[in-house]
């Protein structure tokens, strides 16, 4: 049983910072917080790590009540975004401080640190002081010091936010393997959905202090429960539209036509929605209809291409592979492969797919 | 000589001047200082500083200074330590107004408060002592002190904080061990800030002693009075106040424009 967050809410003044939330977290996996900056994902882990005590609500931990338990007394380990280490210790005092502060032998304490630097390719570093190293070495500093400590529970938040494309890339191929054969549960926040696909794992949605979904990473990408954890996790943003159900046929602005896969749904009108990669500039599958919209924006990536288009002065993000010559506003067809819509009814809440 | 030392060299030489002059005067005869105008002394004389170090009444004067301006000093950090810590990491009610009161005790003269303290401490027999002083310029070196660190330990990010208690650490050891380290470049400052204004601080120093704890100022003012003009050797002892400042001085060089940019001070 791991760590479990039971009707948890966190207001600091009048501000509620944290909804209601209930959340099991999985134990041994990766577990990603996903959302925008300021939704709250920090704040759910401070509550996880007990920085914070929850306004009202409790904290389980392997089958303890572990609500008011000061951080000190839990055996957790927390990186931050930010590259935070001691700056008057070098790099070896700093992955050994936790385990100083544990008052374990000197012995031990120069072999487990020898290994976790090893792993993170920091031994040539352990004589340096941390503003001599690069923002890479100082992050993996940080991470070497929460693995050191065998924490039952692992909470990054944003860890490879400040660095850059290349070592962020990098050291997020190793997390995983990094996590692989310890029995930790690994708390991981992001605001990028497709960081989120690439750990796999479980994903937890977190939208203005509410957790939208929780469930597999995969699961939750391809059946989000409601439009917002769509929206979430989605990037560029996913499109949504109203659209009419009438015999058995779906109506885009009575412009585009195609029959219903359900033939449970009653008429009338849903939201549908449909990632941007589902909307491209080359017909790629028979069944995909033709959308014509005007360009309003165009960003051409080394591999792709994304346009921002308007059908109707309604906004339409496309994603296509390959480099793309296209004009603002120029009047372009896109095609819509409708059998990757998601269809939500008035809550909002997933109908069909 | 390249031109664009010109300025340079003029504004040094302006700067200079007095200090210059000062320590020229403290290696004269008071009738040589007196009778003529000259750029440097003719015969140096080291009888001034001779007198000061051999008779106690004047060095017991740096002796008492220097205690209670490191009584002081030692206070004021130590006081101000947690309290800017508190100012900097919790938010609670009246907290900015409290933090904005702390400054209003220095826009108060010193003068002020000179006969409340001279009755206070002569009531509970704390007059003529170094601890009489060095509380009484806590006045306005603690409020400085919290003003200042509060600006260091603001640029440290509360993350450190909670990575400490993460790690283990109870909060005084962290607060000693992690905290204390990282802002000491500011506790510098802060100290050197202290120590010059305990040290410049005249009226209080004076009111408050009369003979056991005399500090140098007040000695140079009575040698002024009794015995005629003794400039040399007033030269003399205001050459050696400035020696204490200088040598703080040069251990903080390398902060007190961060002090300062900081809006503090």
């Amino acid at each position: 049983m791991p760590l479990e967050l039971k009707n948890v809410v966190k207001k600091v003044g009048a501000d509620t910072h944290i909804y209601d939330t209930s959340v099991e977290l999985v134990e041994n996996q990766f577990n990603i917080l996903l959302g925008t900056t300021l939704a709250g994902k920090t704040t759910l882990m401070q509550l996880m790590a007990g920085l914070e005590t929850p306004t009202s609500g409790e904290v389980w931990f392997a089958g303890k009540n572990v609500t008011g338990v000061p951080v000190q007394k839990r055996n957790v380990s927390f990186v931050h975004q930010q590259f935070i280490n001691y700056p008057h210790f070098n790099v070896y005092e700093n992955i050994a401080s936790p385990l100083r502060v544990a008052k374990i032998s000197k012995k031990e304490i120069e072999e487990r640190v020898g290994h976790v630097a090893d792993l993170l390719k920091l031994t040539p570093m352990l004589g340096r002081k941390p503003s001599e190293l690069s923002g890479g070495q100082q992050q993996r500093t940080a991470l070497a010091r929460a693995l050191v400590k065998d924490a039952d529970l692992v909470l990054l938040d944003e860890p490879l936010a400040n660095l850059d494309y290349k070592l962020r890339e990098e050291l997020r191929d190793e997390l995983p393997k990094l996590f692989q054969d310890r029995d930790c549960t690994v708390v991981y926040a992001t605001t990028e959905p497709t960081e989120a696909l690439l750990l796999g794992g479980n994903t937890a949605t977190v939208h203005e202090g509410r957790i939208t979904q929780f469930g597999n990473t995969s699961e939750v990408y391809r059946k989000p429960s409601d439009l917002l954890t769509a929206e979430v996790f989605s990037d560029p943003p996913i499109n949504a539209a109203e659209v009419e159900l009438a015999s058995g046929q779906f109506s885009l602005n009575g412009q585009v036509n195609w029959p219903s896969a359900s033939t449970k749904l009653a008429n009338g009108s849903y939201k549908m929605a449909i990632r941007p990669h589902y909307v491209t500039l080359e017909q790629n599958s028979e069944k995909a209809l033709k959308l014509e919209g005007r360009v309003l924006v165009a960003e051409l990536s080394g591999s792709e291409s994304v346009v921002h288009f308007e059908v109707e002065g309604h906004p339409w993000v496309s994603q296509s592979p390959g480099i793309h010559a296209i004009e603002v506003g120029q009047a372009i067809d896109f095609y819509l492969d409708t059998t990757q819509c998601l269809y939500f009814d008035d809550n909002d809440k997933l109908i069909a797919e | 000589m390249n031109k664009k030392y010109i300025v340079p060299v003029i504004y040094i030489v302006c700067l200079m001047l007095p200090i210059y002059w000062l320590v020229k005067m403290s290696f004269m005869t008071t009738n040589e200082i007196l009778g003529t105008f000259a750029l440097w002394p003719k015969e140096i004389t080291f009888d001034n500083y001779i007198k000061i170090f051999t008779d106690p009444t004047w060095y017991n004067g740096y002796f008492n200074s220097l205690t209670y301006v490191g009584i002081n000093t030692v206070i004021s950090v130590s006081a101000a330590l947690p309290a800017a810590y508190a100012f900097s990491r919790f938010r609670f009610l009246g907290d900015k107004h409290l933090f904005f009161w702390l400054l209003t005790n220095r826009m108060a003269p010193p003068a002020v408060f000179a006969l409340p303290f001279f009755q206070l401490y002569s009531a509970v027999n704390l007059f003529d002592t170094p601890m009489a002083v060095a509380l009484a310029h806590c006045l306005f070196n603690i409020p400085l002190a919290v003003w200042i660190l509060e600006g260091f330990m603001s640029g440290v990010p509360k993350e450190l904080d909670e990575t400490a208690y993460v790690d283990g650490y109870p909060f005084w050891k962290f607060f000693v061990r992690i905290f204390i380290p990282t802002i000491a470049a500011g506790i510098g400052v802060t100290m050197f800030f202290c120590f010059m204004f305990s040290w410049v601080e005249l009226l209080l120093a004076k009111t408050l002693t009369s003979v056991a704890a005399k500090p140098i100022a007040a000695t140079m003012t009575r040698t002024a009075s009794t015995s005629g003009y003794e400039l040399g050797l007033l030269a003399a002892a205001g050459t050696l106040t400035i020696i204490p400042g200088a040598f703080v001085i040069y251990f903080v060089r390398n902060y007190i424009a961060k002090g300062f940019a900081l809006g503090r001070v």
